[in-house]
């Protein structure tokens, strides 16, 4: 097994969500019967619930289970096409997830008025753009939370402020996946209306997903269900729960806790550390983002001259898993559009490599990784006509 | 593919990857080459030299520097066992190599990573022409036909252009959209313009021709 750098893409499943799925592998009833196999599921299910609201500070009325987080984003997005047509106005940014940049491009397709808020080159976005494209008829702003690929959080609080003098009725989204987990998430004392949470980011299994929307009761007529069906979550979201998803999400947000207060520093030690040895040991590098407010575990780091996929490769044949924003590792030969909207220059994102700790890794293993980095990159330097 | 070795080329890639061949360790004027070839650029995010040296016609030595992915560095490399084998090539032959004939050395490749990767035989017919122009001489083996590169992060030719306005990308976009012209560096969007619409003035001007008739 490898040393596992890639902790944005997806976490290892919790010991205690692990045993919580084993534990529960046999309750197989549908929680929706009435009968005592189906209770029985139920109640454990309201408890699984409970440990997820008091962990995200949410009200157990405001948490819809989805898929996964791109599905909690499709369902805010397109509710858009049955708003009218003077509130079909969207802000979103040009380095959102896919689940919310192609949502918001099917939804230009289909008419919805779309701006794009740019970003500076540390990631964070224009204030002022925000503030120019705002307008009473804005009708949703969706805004992520924290960067998948450069770790980066959005001043989520002065973002809310903005949108609350210019655009009163608009609703404010944010994709909130690489938050959760990550760093303490406050949901009832947040300024936005709804957010996206994805499982597997914060230790539960793939396959479950939540869709937070403040005052539920009251919203919900705002928003149209994706998938209609049985009277699942108040009748908004159908499909009979993924049972085991839900139960391991509860214990593994039972679990951050109590440990999430020290994961956070120790995480970012780790981080740190890394960085500092990458500084000391190898020149000419950029570290994206390096100078904004980003979740503790986040390192991305452009190596010039050489090329991201050629990095990955080799880390990975020395027992390292990491992820590059080049295209060549993407199959569809586009750089990552995150890298483009903070330097323009497609060269500095082929060169990218993402390392994203979590709670599995230790500071030990960052030694042996700034071995075998400094030691790759001069390989591949070597090989390289760009280096000087 | 081997999924237990974790390893997602062939085997003849990670053999080329790890322990790449005729690397250029020592400086250009050192190494004195006969010719030079360069193709690609950093912002395509692959880019290729090829240096050769030419002895009667034959090309006995060849090394190389290349800027790209795992695939990239391994079909370099296995060109340039190919070109140098048995005492060299014959500049003749070098010339006709195919992006085919060095995916047969590296096994396959997935699609996707042909266009990108496989800039070698381009370089190295750079290198055989820039060997001719520095001996004052004609190429004798160049194709005729050789179309010029509009975009280089592609590899898209006039040529490639021109059957694309031919099968009804009559304007930028829809080439665009099929050939992903100028979507990375953008660097040959007002060239790739330029001639589209000669195309499009060329096959379409008073609707003479309809590619659906």
């Amino acid at each position: 097994m490898n040393v596992y750098l890639d902790n944005n893409a997806t976490t290892p499943i919790h010991p205690k969500a692990k045993s919580a799925i084993i534990e529960f592998l046999d309750f197989f009833g549908n929680p929706s019967s009435m009968h005592s196999d189906g209770r029985i599921v139920k109640e454990k299910l309201v408890i699984a619930k409970q440990q997820i609201a008091d962990f995200l500070n949410a009200s157990l009325d405001d948490i819809i289970f989805t898929s996964c987080g791109s599905e909690s984003n499709n369902t805010i997005l397109k509710s858009m096409l049955f708003w009218p047509k003077e509130k079909q106005n969207l802000v979103t940014t040009n380095i959102e997830h896919p689940a919310n940049l192609e949502t918001a491009k099917f939804l230009e397709k289909n008419g919805i008025k779309v701006s794009y808020i740019e970003v500076n080159d540390d990631g964070i976005i224009d204030l002022n753009q925000l503030e120019k494209s705002l307008t009473k008829d804005t009708g949703l702003v969706s805004i992520m939370y924290a960067n998948n690929e450069i770790g980066t959080i959005q001043p989520i609080d002065k973002i809310a402020k903005i949108v609350k003098e210019k655009a009163p009725n608009a609703i404010f989204h944010t994709d909130a996946v690489q938050a959760a987990g990550k760093i303490k998430l406050d949901l009832k004392n947040s300024p936005f209306d709804t957010a996206s949470i994805s499982g597997h980011k914060l230790y539960a299994p793939k396959g479950i997903g939540i869709l937070y929307i403040r005052d539920f009761d009251k919203k919900r007529k705002s928003f149209t269900p994706l998938i209609h069906g049985g009277h699942q979550e108040k009748g908004f979201r159908a499909g009979t729960e993924n049972t085991i998803g839900i139960i391991a999400l509860g214990a593994a947000c039972e679990a951050l806790q109590s440990e999430i207060d020290v994961e956070i520093e120790r995480i970012k030690k780790i981080r740190d550390y890394f960085e500092n040895k990458v500084i000391e040991n190898i020149k000419d590098i950029i570290i994206n983002g390096k100078n904004s407010e980003r979740v503790p575990g986040t390192s991305n780091i452009t190596f010039k001259y050489v090329e991201g996929e050629s990095i990955l490769l080799k880390l990975d044949l020395n027992g390292f898993s990491v992820s590059t924003g080049s295209a060549c590792s993407t199959g569809s030969l586009e750089p990552s559009h995150v890298l483009m909207a903070l330097h323009k220059k497609p060269e500095i994102a082929h060169g990218s490599i993402r390392f994203s700790f979590g709670r599995e890794n230790r500071i030990e293993q960052v030694d042996k990784l700034i071995e075998i980095l400094v030691k790759e990159i001069d390989i591949l330097r070597k090989i390289s006509p760009l280096s000087k | 593919m081997n999924n237990d070795s974790g390893w997602v080329y062939t085997e003849q890639v990670k053999q080329h990857f790890l322990n790449p061949k005729n690397i250029l360790t020592i400086s250009e004027e050192e190494y004195k080459p006969d010719g030079v070839g360069i193709v690609g650029s950093p912002a395509c995010g692959d880019m290729m030299m090829i240096f050769i040296k030419v002895k009667d016609e034959r090309i006995y030595d060849m090394k190389w520097k290349t800027y790209g992915c795992a695939s990239a560095i391994a079909s370099t490399s296995a060109l340039s066992e190919m070109v140098t084998k048995n005492g060299g090539m014959h500049i003749k032959e070098a010339y006709k190599i195919t992006p085919e004939d060095i995916i047969k050395e590296l096994g396959q490749l997935p699609s996707h990573k042909i266009h990108c990767s496989v800039l070698g035989d381009k370089a190295l017919r750079a290198a055989i022409e820039d060997y001719f122009k520095r001996r004052n001489e004609q190429n004798p083996y160049r194709e005729k036909t050789s179309s010029p590169i509009v975009c280089e992060c592609f590899q898209i030719t006039e040529e490639d252009i021109k059957m694309e306005v031919l099968e009804g990308a009559t304007n930028f976009e829809t080439l665009q959209e099929r050939t992903k012209i100028g979507t990375n560096c953008g660097k040959c969007i007002p060239k790739a313009k330029e001639v589209i619409n000669k195309f499009v003035e060329q096959y379409y001007k008073d609707k003479v021709y309809n590619p659906k008739s």
